[in-house]
């Protein structure tokens, strides 16, 4: 519970807060760095937030987390270096594109599958035995019988 | 006295609601006509006793009575009466009384409407209207009580949670509950033709334009969120893929699916047994988004209910309407008559590979949703699903869908070749293809010259339908005018659909590949540029508002020396909640959006944050054009026709459509 409220807290702090994101003076002089940074901390996530990347929280944390980035990539990391490092510190969470691994294969895959099972399902769907389209309309005695229904009740009224 | 009365009327609402989950089905199943036409009159006393309850609510709301729980809550006497009125469903137990609200309203709806509806189908439909209406009542009366009394009252109410005050938001939550809840009437049409075990294109003429309402509905709501997002969060974004966004926009897709097909049994009366599922699915998601946010499971900037008492009953009823439906679907759908036959190419064909991609889309959402959760109950890591993981997987799922957006409406019903297809799209395709290869040389990214591409084809695509029914170039202009008047809604709202579709894919490319943005620390008089916008800090002043303090910048934006726009952006304090929000200075017109966010300020100078996003209004112009064109579709005289052909023996006159 206790937890929880705490996170609510937090929460609150990260989505209320007048969003500022990258402030002034964390960005990096070089423009190309900049723009890598930038791009990278869209892919990671702020850890005490709901679903909002370091890019786009207010919360102190991310605030240390974009300067950690800029960091790295002022040391010479290459983005899958950079990530390694949040990842080791703060694990597989702080990814907004999530591992590819066992677990997640199903996630990954997933899309490809559902697309492949619904053409399956309409090529099987497609041979079943044709229904003569006589057989098949039933509209014309539907509106009889509704016909003769609304004849029933005018005439009980 | 009026809260109590209030409450009363929910415990009645809650019995004629009991009632009527259960008279007219019995009658159904005895012929017996009295208690079958009794469900029209409970549908009517349930809507009138929940509508009271909401009445009494709002009342209380409006009068500030702080002895009430929720109105305390989130009401103060120093908010506008505005947000006093939205402050009803600003909440978890006034919204969930407005659920319970716009149900009846569509349940009493088909009461009063619903005349020349088969006795039997329509006192089944009734009854899992009655059904739905009877366990959200409940839930409203055991967990939710909206009427809960404060002793002693406070002097002074919280206050509105500030975020929520802005006329956008105010009326957000109305039309997402009237699309949601509008997709309950698909529901019960569905489980009712499960019930009586037949379906014929009356049925579906009743369930298309109900479903068509309920998905503008949707659409509007989704856009005004949307809209909301990117003007009041303040960080210029307009779609986060969050949970909550990810719970309106599953039915959305699904809904859109519902749509296409419903028009196949309309028309050919096949896929009947398809339609039915996609009716059920398509409310089951609705629920689900009901879930997501009402439970709190996945906390987000939108979920605002966290008590896990209240999951487990809407988890409930969740699981008893699906997999009730789901078990009878199962049970009886394999008795319904299946259609004709149709071949892979025409225009049923096409509509089965919008239903199928959709429905992959929405699965693809689904997954990205509850993949977490799922990770995180039976393993011991946390993972997160971002907007990258949507982007690597959702945006490709897109092409194809966009691809035969504009092939399907040109091929016939039952057979078709695509030579003859083709030919009616030679303009399209070469409009689109032009544009593809200028778009790619001129900006060098592939992906945006198909995006770019893409929204070419479906404005091409959707005035080529035009161009086909009005026999552009056949025949004499005057004659192609006179076609065009007599258009009937059905064709313009495929025309206007489609063609939004495509200004919307346009605005979301340009966003991604084009948007530009700046922060600063700026003092007066200081400047910052984007791609060719000079944006000049004017000066800084406070402003007092009736319940909020703010710091109000004004900031000049020139361009090539020219003056472009005056932006006002506010940073402000909202003292009974402790709460600061920004509000945006924005210039938005059809070409690009100047925005503007006023950051904390530091040694006399404030954090700018400053955006160029070049054609951002196209997105939601595309949404609301989308929405416009199902409520012109419904204008349709076919509906109409489709509801009075009983009467009249003479068949409808064949419409090439």
């Amino acid at each position: 519970m206790k937890r929880r409220a705490f996170a609510i807290c937090v929460a609150s702090a990260c989505a209320f807060g007048p969003a500022l994101a990258v402030n002034p003076d964390e960005k990096l002089a070089d423009p190309t760095l900049e723009a890598r940074a930038l791009a990278l901390s869209r892919e990671i996530r702020c850890v005490v937030c709901q679903n909002q990347s370091i890019d786009d929280s207010n919360a102190p944390l991310a605030a240390d987390m974009r300067v950690i980035v800029r960091e790295r990539i002022a040391a010479g990391d290459g983005d899958a270096e950079v990530k390694n490092f949040l990842v080791s510190r703060y694990g597989n969470f702080v990814l907004l594109r999530p591992p590819m691994r066992a677990d997640t294969w199903f996630l990954w895959f997933g899309p490809a599958l559902f697309l492949i099972a619904g053409a399956a399902g309409f090529a099987a769907y497609l041979r079943r035995p044709a229904i003569p389209a006589s057989q098949a309309v039933p509209e014309l005695s539907a509106d009889e019988r509704r016909r003769l229904e609304e004849l029933e009740r005018r005439g009980g009224a | 006295m009026a809260p109590e009365l209030g409450q009363m009327s929910i415990m009645l609402a809650l019995a004629l609601a009991v009632v009527q989950s259960i008279a007219p089905l019995v009658g159904a199943m005895r012929r017996d006509l009295v208690l079958m036409r009794l469900g029209d009159s409970l549908a009517v006393g349930q809507l009138s006793f929940v509508a009271f309850a909401f009445g009494a609510l709002c009342y209380a709301f409006l009068i500030s009575d702080f002895s009430v729980r929720v109105v305390a809550e989130n009401s103060h006497t120093l908010q506008p009466a505005l947000y006093k009125f939205a402050g009803t469903w600003g909440n978890h137990e006034g919204s969930m009384l407005l659920w319970a609200m716009i149900l009846a309203l569509f349940g009493a709806a088909v009461a009063l409407f619903g005349k020349d509806l088969p006795t039997t189908l329509k006192a089944r439909v009734l009854s899992v209207q009655g059904m739905i209406g009877a366990a959200f009542l409940a839930f409203i009366a055991f967990t939710s009580n909206p009427f809960d009394r404060l002793a002693p009252a406070p002097s002074e109410g919280a206050e509105l949670n500030p975020l929520l005050q802005d006329p956008g938001l105010a009326f957000h939550p109305p039309f997402l509950y009237l699309g949601y809840v509008g997709f309950s009437m698909a529901f019960s049409f569905s489980v009712a033709a499960l019930i009586e075990g037949r379906v014929d294109s009356a049925w579906a003429r009743w369930v298309r334009p109900w479903a068509l309402a309920a998905w503008c509905f949707l659409t509007i709501g989704i856009a005004m969120g949307s809209i909301w997002a990117y003007y009041e969060l303040g960080w210029g974004g307009w779609w986060y893929w969050d949970p909550v966004e990810n719970a309106s926009f599953m039915p959305w897709l699904v809904g859109t699916a519902l749509l296409h097909c419903a028009l196949v049994v309309e028309r050919r009366q096949t896929l009947v047994n398809w339609t039915i599922l996609l009716g059920i699915l398509t409310f089951s998601l609705s629920l689900i988004g009901t879930f997501l946010v009402r439970s709190g499971v996945l906390t987000s900037v939108h979920a605002f209910a966290l008590d896990p008492a209240r999951g487990v009953f809407i988890l409930a009823i969740l699981l008893g309407a699906s997999m009730g439906a789901l078990a009878l679907y199962a049970w009886r759908a394999p008795a319904l008559a299946a259609g004709p036959t149709f071949a892979p190419v025409s225009r049923e064909g096409a509509l089965v590979l919008n239903n199928i991609v959709l429905m992959a889309a929405a699965g693809t959402v689904f997954l990205g949703t509850f993949y977490p959760l799922l990770i995180d109950v039976i393993g011991d890591d946390k993972i997160s699903v971002g907007p990258p993981y949507f982007q690597s997987t959702f945006a490709p799922l897109m092409l194809p869908l966009l691809l035969v957006m504009s092939v399907g409406p040109m091929l016939k019903w039952r057979k078709d070749q695509l030579p003859a297809a083709a030919r009616k799209l030679r303009t399209p395709i070469i409009l689109a293809g032009g544009a593809l290869i200028l778009a790619s040389v001129a900006l060098k990214s592939v992906l945006s010259a198909v995006g770019l591409a893409l929204a070419v084809w479906l404005v091409a695509g959707a005035l080529a339908i035009l161009a086909q029914r009005i026999r552009a170039g056949a025949v004499a202009f005057g004659e192609s005018a006179r076609l065009a008047l007599s258009l009937p809604g059905a064709t313009l709202g495929i025309i206007l659909g489609h063609a939004s579709m495509g200004v919307c894919v346009a605005g979301i490319v340009a966003m991604s590949a084009w948007a530009k943005e700046d922060v600063q620390m700026l003092g007066p008089g200081e400047k910052l540029e984007i791609s060719g916008y000079v944006f000049t800090l004017e000066d800084v002043s406070l402003a007092a508002g009736p319940n909020y303090e703010a710091e109000r910048a004004t900031f000049r934006v020139m361009r090539g020396g020219r003056p472009a726009a005056e932006l006002v952006s506010e940073r402000r304090y909202y003292p009974a909640r402790g709460v600061e929000t920004t509000e945006a200075g924005i210039r938005s017109n059809p070409f690009v959006n100047l925005y503007v966010a006023l950051g904390e300020a530091r040694d006399g100078r404030h954090v700018v944050r400053a955006y160029v996003h070049p054609l951002a209004a196209f997105i939601w112009i595309g949404a609301l054009g989308m929405a416009a064109g199902g409520a012109i579709s419904l204008t349709d005289r076919r509906f109409r026709l489709g509801a009075r052909i009983r009467l009249d023996p003479a068949p409808s006159p064949a419409r090439a459509a």
